[in-house]
């Protein structure tokens, strides 16, 4: 390879690089050098950013099988094609004067109960909602209970369960005892 | 290889039930002959899983897609790290890495057990080595189950499925092993509470065998599920931590039961009390590790998280019923021998606030568990189907966790045996005015959501109460023995690396609280910005965030085509840094796409929020961008609280530490004062 070749060379690799770099950067235009590789979405409008939208997509359940609430899946991966038809859905109800509840209900007509993502609070839901209160309150009754009927019969039998016994004056032995609480505490 | 693996699994599955026949009748009728022969056993039972394990690594490196796993995880372009990773990625090589796991915990179990227990290890042998057999049973009835991850392929493919792009993520590399370790540690505790029961030695001895282990697989186990938060908060995208999803529900259950025994054991290690209850509650959280095995594998509960639905669930529901009726027979048919050795005292006593918090650990695991069937369970009472996820969870949980994080402050206050009214006074005055007091501050600063301000207060209650319970043990040692402060603490620890690692615990979970305090905060929006354009966004701490969108950017990578899309960030208008979050689309050797795109999330976190910034997509193929914008407050807490959780772990359980008297108290030891006569 000579002077000119080897600087011919040179040229090539550089032009090439200079053209790699261009064709993975975005185009003059602000067009992507291959939109194919990430998904096109809809500009986000005001509606979309509603509080009060968001709350009632909140309680929806998307029906894609991701077990997520409506907002959230439609604003995880943005790939899901169930979520932002339920958005319009909801985004048209709005529209068309229905209060909250109104659209929760007109979804639930729809899909059934199952559409919520938690059980409304009435009728045989309620069981849902307050059995672990009142199995837990019911346990603490019982060890309460169960506690001073203990308490009662470590008061009959003071040396029960004794490992091992000290003889001890009764002033050693309040000694002791008020040395053991200062310790245990 | 694949032929040596499947080979691998017939010689285990023969090795282990022979260690469980021998195990059992050698416990029985105490033939060493037998005994020897099981633990024998035990540990070729090991070595043939390690080798069955290598050969399906081998396959893996070697890109054997006539392997059916081997094509179903992996391609030609998947990166090492996650080739590695690929064992545990799907059903078939979880149920081989799960059975490998337990096998080395058995062989470790019969190694390093003193010698003083190992009258428990012939059964403990014998049920590790069963529990072993179920697992592997699984894989190599492939006729029933399809669960042998050698199986081959009719044809070789040219590149394999590749691994799910949410998987290709460092949290998944250690987060599913952690939890398989805990979940698969509980057996060893499990084991000993049987050979406990089987042989009838229901003293003390089998808790002190087994307290390094039921704090290893809590540890595990909290570890597993903090970094399956961190997994989820940075790789999936929707901007949380913690969904109910049935299979994180799956994790917390036995955490919850593992939790309460290892403050309910304290009470049979000091007064030889609770004998029944803390044997129950292994025997529980075991049965829950396998439920959680059930429910991630049958496809009962729908779960983003579960493995694909086969016959293998199944044998896990029939396992999990054959186990929990031997078990709790075996269980009821010991109870006379478990009467407790001392009466409760007082209800005014640590052993008093040690139920309840039992009872509110037990209580959340039931509610947990119970939310999880709701579905199934109103589909079954009413014929409806309904759904329940985060808002019933929170909704029922929440309460329950703030008067657990009470008793969390309450538990140290309290003596053991029996508190008087000023003992009371002396230990609750300076907590009860830091819990106010903080209560009291987040008032004065505006902040009225209810629950926030209770959780906040009551984690200035649990927090003074720690900073107490130091201060007075620094203080006595600096009094009694003149050590300097920090010398005294260090010895304080050193001493009593059980109660005060304890402590460091506390201070995690009280950390964990405000931290989930401070999701109620969240704040987001979505933009659509073309370059140069911005958005604004209030920060709950009063403060104004700019984003604006610089341009989008395009590459390829090892196995995807990114996009990336950068945003420079300004607070109250000073720069603050540049952050770029990604879409991924991943494709094979040959450039095609092989799954749908992926979110990498652009994330900046400091101890008061995170940023959090998701690239939706763009508009029309342009630079014009779609974003969700999120300001998480407080996130930065709930990585270091779960830190510092298993920091205090590790304390707990450091070897050596204590002195003498108070080994002896721990093994069950205890001397009581009576008057002499």
């Amino acid at each position: 390879m000579d002077r000119r070749e080897f600087f011919a060379a040179g040229a090539g690799l550089l032009l090439s690089a200079v053209r790699q770099t261009q064709d993975t950067s975005a185009g003059p235009s602000g067009r992507l050098y291959d939109p194919s590789w990430v998904t096109s979405v809809q500009p986000v409008t005001a509606r979309d950013n509603d509080a009060a939208i968001q709350a009632i997509e909140k309680r929806i359940k998307c029906t894609c099988g991701c077990g997520l609430d409506v907002y959230t899946c439609r604003t995880t991966d943005f790939t899901c094609p169930v979520s932002p038809k339920m958005h319009a859905q909801v985004l048209a109800l709005a529209a068309s004067g229905n209060s909250a509840e109104q659209i929760i209900a007109a979804f639930v007509q729809e899909h059934g109960i199952e559409i919520l993502m938690a059980p409304p609070r009435r009728g045989f839901n309620l069981i849902g909602y307050y059995t672990p209160y009142v199995l837990i309150l019911a346990a603490g009754v019982a060890l309460l209970y169960a506690m001073s009927r203990w308490v009662r019969r470590g008061a009959l039998s003071p040396t029960t369960g004794d490992v091992g016994t000290v003889g001890a004056s009764a002033a050693e032995l309040e000694g002791l005892q008020e040395a053991l609480r200062r310790t245990e505490a | 290889m694949t032929l040596l693996g499947g080979l691998a699994l017939w010689v285990a599955f023969i090795l282990g039930a022979w260690g469980a026949l021998t195990g059992f009748l050698g416990g029985a009728r105490g033939r060493a002959d037998l005994i020897a022969s099981s633990r024998h056993a035990v540990y070729a039972l090991c070595g043939v899983l390690l080798v069955a394990v290598v050969c399906l690594e081998v396959a893996l490196f070697r890109h054997d897609f006539n392997v059916e796993y081997v094509a179903a995880y992996t391609s030609r372009n998947l990166p090492i790290f996650y080739t590695w990773s690929a064992l545990y990625a799907g059903q078939k090589g979880s149920l081989l890495f799960w059975a490998t796991v337990l096998s080395l915990f058995g062989a470790l179990a019969q190694l390093l057990t003193a010698p003083r227990h190992r009258v428990y290890l012939p059964y403990v042998g014998a049920i590790t080595s069963l529990v072993c057999t179920f697992f592997l049973s699984v894989m190599v009835f492939d006729f029933i189950s399809h669960a042998n991850p050698f199986d081959r392929l009719p044809y070789t493919p040219v590149d394999g499925n590749g691994l799910n792009p949410q998987l290709q993520n460092p949290g998944m590399v250690f987060h599913p092993p952690m939890l398989y370790l805990g979940y698969i540690s509980i057996t060893i505790p499990f084991a000993f509470a049987m050979s406990a029961l089987l042989s009838k030695r229901l003293e003390a001895d089998w808790l002190v065998a087994i307290r390094k282990w039921t704090l290893l697989s809590w540890l595990f186990l909290s570890i597993g599920i903090c970094l399956g938060m961190w997994w989820a908060y940075v790789e999936l995208g929707w901007g949380g931590y913690w969904a109910w999803d049935p299979v994180e529900n799956a994790s917390f259950l036995p955490w919850l039961t593992m939790t309460a025994f290892l403050h309910s054991v304290m009470i049979q290690e000091k007064r030889g009390m609770l004998k029944k209850w803390n044997l129950a509650l292994i025997i529980g959280s075991w049965l829950l590790s396998i439920f959680g095995t059930f429910i991630t594998r049958s496809g009962v509960i729908a779960s983003v998280h579960s493995f694909t639905q086969s016959q293998v669930g199944w044998f896990f529901a029939g396992f999990l019923v054959l186990a929990a009726t031997a078990s709790f027979w075996i269980y009821a048919t010991r109870l006379p021998l478990l009467e407790a050795d001392a009466q409760l005292e007082s209800m005014v006593s640590r052993e008093a606030s040690f139920l309840f918090n039992n009872l509110l650990l037990v209580g959340i695991a039931f509610t947990v568990l119970f939310g999880t069937l709701l579905p199934i369970l109103t589909e079954l009472f009413s014929g409806t189907k309904v759904t329940v996820k985060a808002p019933w969870f929170n909704s029922v949980n929440i309460p329950l966790g703030l008067l657990l994080l009470l008793f969390t402050g309450i538990g140290p206050l309290i003596a053991w045996r029996r508190s008087s009214l000023p003992n009371l006074k002396r230990q609750f005055a300076v907590p009860a005015a830091g819990g106010v007091l903080t209560t009291l501050a987040v008032l004065a600063a505006g902040m009225r959501d209810f629950y926030p301000i209770i959780a906040i207060g009551l984690a200035g209650f649990v927090f003074t109460t720690i900073v107490q319970e130091f201060w007075r043990g620094v203080a006595a040692r600096h009094r009694q023995y003149g050590e300097a402060w920090l010398l005294a603490l260090g010895r304080l620890f050193a001493r009593n690396r059980r109660r005060y690692g304890g402590y460091v615990v506390h201070l995690g979970i009280l950390i964990l609280f405000i931290a989930f305090a401070g999701y109620a905060f969240k704040t987001e929006t979505e933009a659509t910005l073309r370059p140069g354009e911005s958005v604004s966004l209030k920060s709950p701490y009063g403060w104004t965030y700019r984003f604006t969108h610089l341009g989008i950017s395009q590459y390829p990578a090892l196995n995807r085509q990114v996009t990336a899309a950068t945003v420079d960030v300004t607070r109250d208008g000073k720069w603050i840094g540049r952050l770029e979050t990604e879409k991924r689309q991943h494709v094979d050797a040959e450039g095609n796409p092989t799954f749908q795109p992926s979110t990498e999330v652009g994330i900046k976190s400091d101890m008061r929020e995170d940023l959090y910034i998701v690239l939706a997509g763009v508009v029309n193929g342009s630079e014009q961008a779609v974003y969700r914008f999120t300001i998480n407050p407080l996130v930065w807490w709930v990585w270091y609280g779960g830190m510092i959780v298993a920091l205090g772990g590790l304390v707990v359980m450091w070897p050596g530490g204590g002195s003498v008297s108070v080994r002896r108290e721990q093994a069950g030891y205890g001397v009581k004062l009576v008057a002499k006569q």
